[in-house]
């Protein structure tokens, strides 16, 4: 079966720490980096295992601030 | 690789000012996919209410004009009459809409104007710091319902998208959720389908969007989520109200 592979880019700037889409992730990839602080002031949401990422879009849907973009590839 | 996801062109670059986890950022993203979806962008007016998104004219990438509180639909109304080719929204609040603006959206949709109203419920006043709105729930704390709202006193939540299907000229009612991914596909179809029926001139659309405040409710944006969906959904039901072809 074809694999999916994605990558999330974070525009870290605009993120304000909701913390929603590290709610929504199904294979809980996003976490807040709690050893720095944004522009804004708030720790930003990361993603440190970035192969695991299938690119599915569920962060960026729920993301109120717009920081997600989000590509995809299937793996043959 | 492929592009899955995106800032939309239908959105400025401008960061939104709202606060960590406020659902009206989703709400923006999804009127401006749509816009630039159905290819309107040019061609859209949009109207701005009072409250939290009174500055919404900053973030969308289209014409915008700024209305009394409550008055958009009014606004609105003289907008696509004089310009009757253009896409004319409205993005209003509860506070907004369903309190001193109820006059003028169950007039708006009983003259069956061609507007598409987004009305965005969040069961309080976010701006002016927490009061009780029409639709905030019984029991709910607000700062001018300390101890919650008392039916007795301040009667039961206004349920708007039910209210507006009673009116012939509204042809196009549904209320959705922001509160998964799924739900939001849900609401980006409904906000598309509101815009589709202005653009074949139909009548008035309205979606009506539960939305959190978790400033406002003192919650974190994830339980503000989960208590949408345990408090706000049993009773604002999800689903559609009124369709075109239930209209004729």
């Amino acid at each position: 079966m074809a694999k999916a592979r994605g990558k999330v880019t974070f525009r870290e700037d605009l993120c304000k720490g909701c913390e929603l889409c590290t709610t929504v992730c199904p294979v809980n990839i996003i976490e807040m980096d709690r050893g720095r602080i944004n522009i804004k002031g708030y720790h930003p949401a990361t993603v440190k295992e970035m192969d695991k990422c299938i690119g599915c879009g569920n962060c960026a849907t729920i993301c109120p601030d717009v920081v997600i973009s989000v590509e995809r590839e299937m793996e043959k | 690789m492929t592009v899955v996801f995106q800032r939309t062109s239908g959105l400025t670059e401008k960061p939104f000012h709202y606060c960590p986890g406020c659902t009206h950022g989703v709400i923006h993203r999804l009127v401006g996919e749509v816009l630039e979806e159905l290819g309107v962008l040019g061609k859209a007016i949009g109207v701005a209410p009072v409250g939290c998104s009174v500055l919404a004219y900053d973030y969308f990438n289209c014409d915008m004009h700024e209305a009394a509180h409550g008055r958009a639909p009014a606004v609105a109304t003289g907008i696509k009459r004089v310009h009757p080719d253009k896409v004319v929204f409205t993005y209003q609040g509860d506070g907004d809409l369903a309190s001193i603006g109820t006059a003028e959206i169950v007039h708006a949709a009983h003259r069956g104007e061609k507007i598409t109203t987004i009305f965005v419920n969040n069961a309080i006043y976010g701006m002016t710091g927490g009061q009780m709105a029409p639709t905030t729930l019984i029991g709910q704390k607000a700062t001018t319902a300390p101890y919650g709202r008392d039916a007795n006193h301040a009667g039961m939540p206004l349920r708007v998208a039910e209210m507006l299907a009673t009116i012939t000229g509204a042809v196009f009612v549904e209320r959705v959720a922001v509160d998964t991914p799924a739900n939001i596909r849900k609401a980006k179809k409904a906000i598309k389908k509101a815009f589709e029926v202005q653009l074949e001139g139909k009548g008035f659309g309205i979606v009506e969007i539960l939305s959190t405040c978790p400033t406002n409710w003192g919650l974190t944006p994830t339980e503000a989520i989960k208590w949408l969906q345990d408090n706000m959904m049993p009773y604002y039901p999800l689903g559609n109200f009124r369709t075109p072809e239930e209209a004729k």
